[in-house]
């Protein structure tokens, strides 16, 4: 029941995008068809799934036992960096389906901060606890596809509509996110 | 004449966050009040400048192919330097900007300035720039937060300019994307006329 309320808290609640603004710059830039934001949205549930464990176990092994913990944001960097790399070397070898289905996503991620972002999270949230990070940044993920998916499908309607002209391209669509993270606001005490 | 137009090349005609819709979490997130919009800035600032002062000294050493990391290794740093400054000397300012102040290391605008600018120009010219650029932010980002906390609380600073409660929506997340929204329409519009 724990992880129940956790997740749906993570999807709709506390939306990353919506009310916590981490990963805007993925969110703004290719949600123009719903295809490729589904694509994104997956790429970036691989990427922060892996990335999260992979800096929760650093976090516990390496950096809190040596108490090099203003280190963090360094070392967190680094290994998302070449996490990101390694992963893209070995979808291109073993799955190259996937690979092209996800590959031009992946370069992208590196600087999306959604993933630092919920790595460095995840720390202050449950300290050494690397199952619960894991289920918790899974969570995120799935609330990101949710909001980019969305949002894409608004802005594939909204094409086709008349807009003012000094409205057009990123000012509509960030009045657009506004009403759409009214709308998430319903959810709040959901949880 | 040159140089002083790399410092207001930021500041207006390619200003990050109003013109090249970069930088935008933050723009998003740290705008509540106009203190934290200026916090967040001047430390936007001091790693841009930083970090384009390095980079442009270390271009000629840094291997093409290990290019990107060994930037993100040097912003990372200065990051880490800001970070550990505004916990000792600002509590309360670390406190309200939390997370967003070690996400400089991704904001884009930093890396694309090291990548676009400072690894292909002089150092002088990569300091002003960074100059440039970062004060080009903290002004854009400091209209917005004006903006949200006159609309949301009736205050400046937290000082009450207009009696009225404010409306709260605007202190919350849906204010921060449509006074951005509008911000972005409003320097277009400058912009034309």
């Amino acid at each position: 029941m724990e992880y129940i309320l956790m997740i749906i808290g993570a999807i709709l609640v506390n939306n990353i995008i919506l009310a916590q603004f981490l990963g805007i710059c993925p969110f703004l830039g290719v949600s123009n068809k719903i295809s490729t934001a589904v694509g994104m949205g997956a790429a970036v549930v691989f990427v922060m799934t892996l990335a999260t464990l992979a800096t929760s176990i650093v976090n516990t092994y390496i950096l809190m036992p040596f108490n090099l913990l203003f280190l963090q944001t360094i070392a967190f960097i680094l290994v998302i960096a070449s996490l990101v790399q390694m992963v893209e070397i070995i979808l291109k070898k073993i799955s190259p389906p996937l690979y092209q289905a996800l590959g031009i996503f992946l370069p992208l991620i590196t600087t999306n901060c959604a993933v630092l972002g919920v790595a460095i999270l995840v720390t202050q949230k449950f300290s050494t606890n690397i199952f619960d990070s894991v289920i918790y940044a899974i969570s995120v993920a799935i609330g990101f596809t949710l909001a980019i998916t969305i949002f894409a499908g608004l802005r594939e309607q909204m094409d086709l509509v008349n807009i003012p002209k000094g409205m057009k391209g990123v000012p509509i669509a960030l009045i657009t996110a506004g009403i759409l993270a009214l709308a998430f606001m319903g959810f709040a005490g959901l949880v | 004449m040159n140089k002083i137009k790399l410092l207001t090349n930021g500041l207006i005609k390619e200003n990050p966050v109003l013109v090249l819709v970069l930088g935008t979490c933050p723009a998003l997130a740290v705008t509540t009040s106009v203190f934290n919009a200026l916090g967040m800035g001047l430390a936007t600032t001091f790693v841009l400048l930083m970090s384009n002062m390095l980079i442009s000294m270390l271009k000629n050493v840094i291997p093409d192919k290990v290019r990107i990391p060994s930037f993100i290794l040097v912003i990372a740093t200065f990051v880490s330097i800001v970070d550990l400054v505004i916990q000792g000397f600002i509590p309360a300012l670390s406190a309200s900007l939390g997370i967003f102040i070690p996400l400089i290391v991704v904001n884009c605008i930093v890396l694309g300035r090291a990548e676009a600018f400072a690894s292909k120009n002089s150092v002088f010219d990569s300091i002003l720039d960074g100059i440039g650029m970062g004060i080009g932010f903290t002004f854009a980002i400091s209209i917005i937060a004006f903006f949200r906390e006159l609309l949301g609380s009736g205050a400046i600073f937290s000082h009450k300019i207009i009696p009225f409660d404010g409306i709260l929506v605007f202190v919350l997340a849906p204010g921060a994307f449509i006074v951005y929204g509008f911000t972005i329409a409003a320097v277009k519009w400058l912009q034309k006329s």
